[in-house]
């Protein structure tokens, strides 16, 4: 069985036999962004608590099956609209950024595309600046990504971050081509009902190749499959890629991307 | 660019079952709104049915033109967000 990498998917919304499902189904590694919990967060704390468990309980909890937990740390931009509580939460995020397993920031970006979430996001882009983090891009749902894409791909050329260190997640047919072509690494997210099922994902490489594209779950508390990644390698499968295709897209890539941490490791 | 690895009668025979039955729930779908008696049609259908309009087009590139028929053109950030959902389509579509 090809080894795998899901380097996105949200493990404190899921149950411990999903880790053992996606252990059984090839998974060694996996990244988890910090994001909204479905609910906002009463104060700054409930973030430093969040923070100790994307550090400290889920890489225990995914060693248990043989599989490497890292993680990446921000205020998500659903709860960036109020400026002074994202500011306090901001404030948390660098003692954690020593942590061995924290990849970089994120997952940042715009969900409505309004001007404080632009604030927090253009702050949390100076934070990876100054401190040299790789970053990991949400961007909005639905009808709001076309825009959103657009404003955060803006945002980023406004600092000297360099794009082959940004990943930018939940791309569609619609922004696909020009987030790859402005130089930025692309995600494509396996949803059942929104963003790409397997079967489009799978249409997308073999429209646009592989360089500088991955595939995730985004498996969360929402309707999402913690082993979509499997599922769309069975897809490529099917239709008869090659092993080598296959293999790039959901390990050789993440692996290359996630390795500019400097801390990323699978054994 | 990967070449696809099946022909048209291979992706006809294999997908054609699954999207048969995808129709049929759209326009049982529609069926239900009917038979509610609602005469407003929602800002949501009406750009579902655009996008069945376009789905009749002979070009390629149907799902990147149907993402943009559902995608909110603006380009200014807005003021506030006052929800943190979406609902589907633009409310102007």
């Amino acid at each position: 069985m090809m080894a795998y990498i899901d380097p996105h998917i949200h493990m404190v919304s899921r149950t411990t036999d999903d880790y053992q499902r996606m252990a059984q189904a090839g998974c060694v590694a996996i990244t988890e962004p910090a994001f909204w919990a479905g609910f906002d967060r009463s104060s700054s704390q409930g973030f430093f608590d969040y923070f100790r468990q994307l550090t400290d309980t889920e890489p225990k909890r995914a060693a248990t099956y043989g599989i490497k937990h890292h993680c990446w740390l921000c205020i998500n931009p659903k709860e960036a609209e109020d400026v002074g509580f994202a500011r306090e939460v901001i404030s948390i995020i660098p003692e954690f950024l020593d942590c061995p397993t924290v990849l970089g920031i994120g997952e940042i970006g715009l969900n409505k595309n309004s001007k404080n979430e632009l604030i927090i996001l253009e702050e949390q882009l100076a934070l990876a600046e100054s401190t040299n983090q790789l970053v990991l891009v949400h961007t909005p749902h639905l009808e709001d990504k076309l825009k959103g894409t657009n404003l955060i791909m803006d945002a980023i050329d406004n600092t000297s971050l360099d794009p082959t260190r940004v990943l930018i997640d939940h791309v569609e047919e619609h922004t696909i081509k020009s987030v790859l072509d402005r130089g930025f690494w692309a995600g494509m997210t396996l949803y059942p009902d929104s963003k790409c099922t397997p079967q489009r994902a799978a249409d997308c490489i073999e429209m646009y190749g592989t360089e500088r594209l991955w595939i995730n779950s985004a498996g969360d508390w929402g309707p999402s499959d913690p082993l979509a990644v499997p599922k769309c390698r069975l897809e490529l499968a099917s239709r008869g890629h090659s092993e080598e295709l296959i293999n790039t897209i959901s390990f050789g890539n993440p692996l290359d991307f996630l390795s500019k941490s400097g801390k990323f490791s699978i054994s | 660019m990967q070449d696809n690895q099946m022909t048209s009668e291979e992706i006809v025979d294999r997908y054609f079952l699954e999207h048969r039955a995808k129709v049929l729930d759209i326009a049982a779908f529609l069926d239900r709104i009917d038979r509610s008696g609602s005469k407003e049609k929602d800002f949501r259908i009406i750009a579902l049915l655009k996008c069945i309009d376009e789905l009749q087009s002979g070009d390629e590139n149907r799902t990147k033109r149907i993402l943009e028929l559902l995608s909110d053109h603006s380009v200014e950030p807005i003021d506030i967000a006052s929800t943190k959902g979406a609902s589907g389509a633009p409310p102007t579509s």
